[in-house]
């Protein structure tokens, strides 16, 4: 798999997903520049890290949306181009259109850092192939605005169209009010585009790879990618 | 030759020096060094670097007494930050400093700026930061204002923290109706550099150009560093500046701009602006290289028009470095700061004058010698008043009112016991992917060092905050003890090797003998600790006139810790799982006095505290050492607030696991048995107790078999069997309830 993590000037989780990366792949991925506005030929994946893209004192993501790279990456993702957007990268995927819905402050208007619970709503997506689904795995949240918000008919849409690929829930699978910390609308975690070939979730498996850190439970979302391209 | 800049007329000058802070004997010195009266911006320069804040006049002889050394220690007290030696050719660079004073006036921005501000103590030497930390001391939250204070203060570390992308891994949180009107801040940042890359902040080369970096200078915090400096009260409020305002994004930027450039070989020296700014960045650096410095003001980047010399001289707008740059190398650093769209301004030049010269709009606007300006700045050794010793309290005299059920319930729901989630839940303990405890997890915070991992290894450091200001109170120098050794403790009970503190030293006015002589008797304690605990000093920061309306805090000499394991794997957490034996290594003796038990149970808050042996303290923790690195021991707890029990229920409560518990020993009350705070003590969970029990004994480490973990209950002998559901249900309550949205 050949993928490459975009650097916003306030990205702070590039590291841990560089990591999670070469951990999956056995090679660590390129930083790309937010000023740039090509993406190296020949990639199978971009992905939008956590952070505080531009020092989102706008809208989280807003600025970001509007970057020259994300040029590219839009482009990147008509061409059917795969894309992984955590936490800000979830934002970022939002206020560019990419995915629909927007991200609100967190219900409690606090920043929220803490282990959280999804279930895997679909596994036959490149991002969860190694997920069973209806499968629980434990994921570090650390966002203030992570509470997803979507018209009743566009959530309809979704969940019609298979698109929730996460859902909050409890470490047994139940989807409960207080599994979902952040208030986010039908416990949408992670979220796919139609052609299943983006992803935005705000809670980071980047953080859950490592058994000597936090265990491996985010493992399997990374495996999973590197397992669709080797077999490409 | 240069043009004297214009004198204030006389009067004037004493009149604005007192108002500035610098006491008459202090002022006179100012015209002998100057043969003439001073500048407005020259007497805002003196007065700045002769602050308390600046200039440690009421601390530094008394300082001398800590150890600062050791054959880890690369760099001890004097620079931005403490550097030592952690193995795989990487130093660790840290230090504590306090942000009390601001955090008050206007707490989110007051803790923010904390944060930010010991964060570029730390990258300013070269370092990544991989942690951050905090020790924070708050009023009783019924207190005015204080519950405002708590969640600007909580907000404020997180919202600079979070973005600037350090985890937020540990601290500690005291309660007591001393910080009603004056809380505490304290906040450190470790970090990670090769330990061949120190950048060290002693301007060299006559004629390098002088370069300031970052965000524009505006007229936020002037005279801050004068501000805390002197205590709170109702006439100096009109005076007092604003706070200044952080931008953690710029911060990050910064780091990032920072580190990009300390890869060259372009950088003479750094330093941050921090207290004092322009002022004490330009004094120090020229002063510690022995050169003298000229600055235009007219090339500093503002923020705002028509800032005078003396406005953007004492400014302490944030987020902004000072570097001397080898000559030629300008524009490959500019681009390097142009690149994260960061200010990059050559301000100046070092000369062979010795001196400070600023220019500003084609005047000389102060021109001082800078030899006398440290050489001459005042040095008090102020009178001292020892604290009254108290009496050692008898256990057997002091009733037992409830039991060991019910004071248990109400210890770990009391405000300095209960859990401290709904803090660290606003904190991200985790970015960087590396934090293998995080807070709660363990007695110290572990986060693995990428660096090493890059070198094959996985290295990681451990880190703790402590001390117990009660003890401090009632004797300063076995407070002053104790707060070391629980630091060493902790950072043992999760398997590290301590190797050297940071100390915050928060006190009260320095002009009262009872305050100055509670700093030097925690002095002395500390400096006995760090001795027998090979753990020395290497930064610091000291916060004096920590009072309000002439009350004082308790004495809070805060120490930051750090130690190392060599890998990371080797940690253990205090996390209890079923089927273990208990065992408590230490003597168990029953002491009462200051303890939680005390003040929360018996409503009272005296006696002498716990002393702290120190040969036992080395002797009991080198053993716990050895064993968590043989893998046997499984859970580990230091014992500390509120004793035996309350530590087990804090294991039990993390492992949602119970215990069956031996009687207390003969010969001691019960409740002084399970409550008492006697020192030196862990609990260790092992698979089988009798080969510890064997070591501790061929050791000659005191060591007794407690229980056995295992169902839902702490189950005494005496009798009752505690629920961990209800103790948690307590432990979890208090804060989420006092500090409820309204």
């Amino acid at each position: 798999m050949k993928a490459a993590i975009i650097l916003f000037p306030g990205t702070n989780r590039e590291r841990d997903m560089a990591l999670a990366l070469q951990r999956a792949t056995g090679h660590r991925p390129p930083l790309l520049w937010h000023r740039d506005t090509e993406l190296p030929a020949g990639l199978d994946l971009v992905v939008l890290p956590g952070g505080f893209s531009y020092g989102d004192y706008l809208r989280c993501g807003a600025m970001a949306a509007q970057s020259p790279i994300m040029r590219a990456v839009k482009e990147f993702a008509a061409r059917g181009g795969h894309v992984l957007g955590v936490c800000n990268g979830f934002q970022m995927l939002a206020e560019a259109g990419l995915l629909p819905g927007a991200l609100l402050r967190n219900a409690s208007l606090r920043f929220l850092s803490m282990d959280c619970h999804m279930r895997v709503e679909r596994a036959d997506t490149p991002f969860t192939g190694r997920f069973q689904r209806g499968q629980v795995f434990r994921a570090t949240m650390a966002h203030g605005d992570g509470n997803y918000f979507a018209d009743a008919a566009t959530l309809d849409r979704l969940e019609g169209e298979g698109l929730v690929a996460l859902r909050y829930a409890t470490p047994q699978g139940e989807v409960t009010a207080a599994a979902n910390r952040n208030g986010s609308a039908r416990n949408i975690a992670g979220l796919l585009s139609p052609n299943l070939r983006v992803l935005g979730l705000m809670p980071h498996p980047e953080n859950q790879v490592d058994p000597e850190i936090d265990g491996t439970d985010g493992l399997p979302l990374f495996e999973s990618l590197a397992e669709s391209f080797a077999a490409a | 030759m240069t043009q004297p800049p214009a004198p204030l007329p006389p009067e004037r000058a004493a009149q604005l020096a007192a108002e500035f802070g610098l006491k008459p004997d202090e002022y006179e010195r100012v015209l002998a060094i100057l043969g003439r009266a001073p500048s407005l911006t020259e007497l805002g320069v003196f007065s700045v670097m002769w602050s308390e804040h600046c200039s440690y006049k009421s601390s530094r002889v008394w300082l001398r007494g800590l150890p600062t050394k050791a054959p880890w220690v690369i760099h001890g007290p004097g620079e931005n930050a403490g550097v030592i030696d952690i193995g795989d050719g990487l130093a660790a660079i840290f230090k504590m400093e306090s942000h009390n004073h601001p955090s008050f006036i206007e707490p989110y921005q007051g803790a923010a700026t904390g944060v930010g501000g010991i964060l570029r103590d730390v990258f300013t030497m070269g370092a990544r930061p991989i942690a951050n930390l905090n020790a924070l001391r708050f009023g009783l939250p019924e207190a005015p204002r204080m519950k405002r204070v708590i969640d600007g203060v909580v907000r404020g570390i997180g919202g600079y923290g979070n973005c600037v992308g350090v985890p937020t891994v540990g601290g500690e949180v005291n309660f007591h109706p001393a910080y009603n009107g004056n809380p505490l801040v304290n906040a450190m940042t470790v970090g990670i550099a090769p330990k061949d890359r120190i950048f060290l902040s002693a301007a060299a080369g006559i004629g390098n150009p002088v370069v300031y970096v970052g965000s524009k200078t505006g007229r936020d915090g002037i005279h801050g560093a004068t501000m805390a400096s002197a205590e709170f009260s109702a006439d100096s409020e009109e005076k007092r500046p604003t706070v200044q305002i952080g931008d953690p994004f710029v911060e990050k930027l910064l780091i990032e701009a920072c580190l990009e450039l300390m890869a060259t070989d372009a950088i003479v020296a750094i330093q941050d602006m921090g207290a004092a700014g322009l002022t004490s960045s330009s004094v120090e650096m020229a002063g510690k290289g022995d050169v003298g410095i000229e600055l235009v003001l007219d090339d500093v980047p503002q923020r705002e028009a028509g800032m005078s010399a003396y406005e953007m001289m004492l400014s302490e707008s944030q987020e902004r470095m000072l570097m001397i740059l080898k000559p030629g190398r300008e524009a490959e650093a500019a681009a390097i700061f142009h690149k994260w769209e960061l200010d990059f301004a050559v301000i100046g030049h070092l000369t062979d004058t010795g001196r400070i010269v600023i220019r500003h709009r084609g005047q000389v606007e102060a021109d001082i010698p800078l030899a006398p300006l440290e050489s001459e700045a005042p040095l008090y050794r102020r009178p001292t008043a020892e604290t009254p010793k108290l009496p050692v309290l008898d256990a057997a005299s002091i009733p037992d009112p409830v039991g060991p059920e019910a004071a248990l319930g109400k210890l770990v729901g009391s405000l300095d016991l209960c859990s401290r989630r709904w803090i660290w839940d606003q904190y991200d303990s985790m970015v960087g992917g590396q934090t293998a405890r995080r807070p709660g997890a363990a007695d110290a915070a572990v986060v693995r060092v990428e660096e090493s991992l890059e070198k094959g290894g996985a290295r990681a450091l451990a880190m703790t905050t402590d001390c117990t200001p009660r003890y401090c109170a009632a004797d300063p120098e076995e407070g002053g003890k104790q707060a070391v050794a629980e630091a060493w403790r902790n950072l043992t009970a999760v398997g590290a090797r301590p190797l050297a503190i940071t100390d915050n030293m928060n006190f009260g006015n320095p002009e009262k003998p009872e305050i100055m002589g509670q700093f030097a008797a925690a002095i002395r304690g500390m400096a006995a600790a760090c001795t027998a605990l090979d753990f020395p000093v290497v930064s610091g920061n000291v916060s004096l006139y920590n009072e309000t309306e002439g009350r004082a805090i308790l004495p809070t000499p805060a120490i930051g810790g750090v130690g190392v394991l060599e890998k990371v794997g080797q940690a253990v957490g205090l996390s209890l799982a079923p089927g273990l034996d208990l065992v408590v290594i230490g003597e168990t003796k029953g002491w009462l006095g200051q303890s939680l038990w005390l003040r929360e149970i018996a409503g009272r808050e005296d006696g002498a505290p716990p002393p702290v042996d120190l040969a036992a303290e080395r002797r009991n923790g080198d053993f716990v050492r050895a064993r968590i690195l043989t893998g046997e021991v499984r859970a580990c707890h230091d014992l500390s607030d509120g004793g035996l029990l309350v530590g087990l229920a804090e294991m039990a409560m993390a492992g949602g696991c119970g215990a069956s518990l031996a009687p207390a020993l003969a010969g001691i009350p019960a409740h002084a048995f399970w409550f008492g705070e006697d020192q030196g003590r862990y609990v260790l969970a092992v698979a089988d107790a009798a080969a510890l029990l064997a070591a501790a004994a061929a050791a000659g480490v005191p060591a007794m078999k407690l229980g056995r973990s295992g169902g839902e209950a702490l189950a005494l002998a005496e009798g009752p069997s505690i629920s961990v559901a209800s103790l948690r249900v307590a432990h979890e309550a208090t804060l989420p309830a006092l500090m409820a949205e309204s």
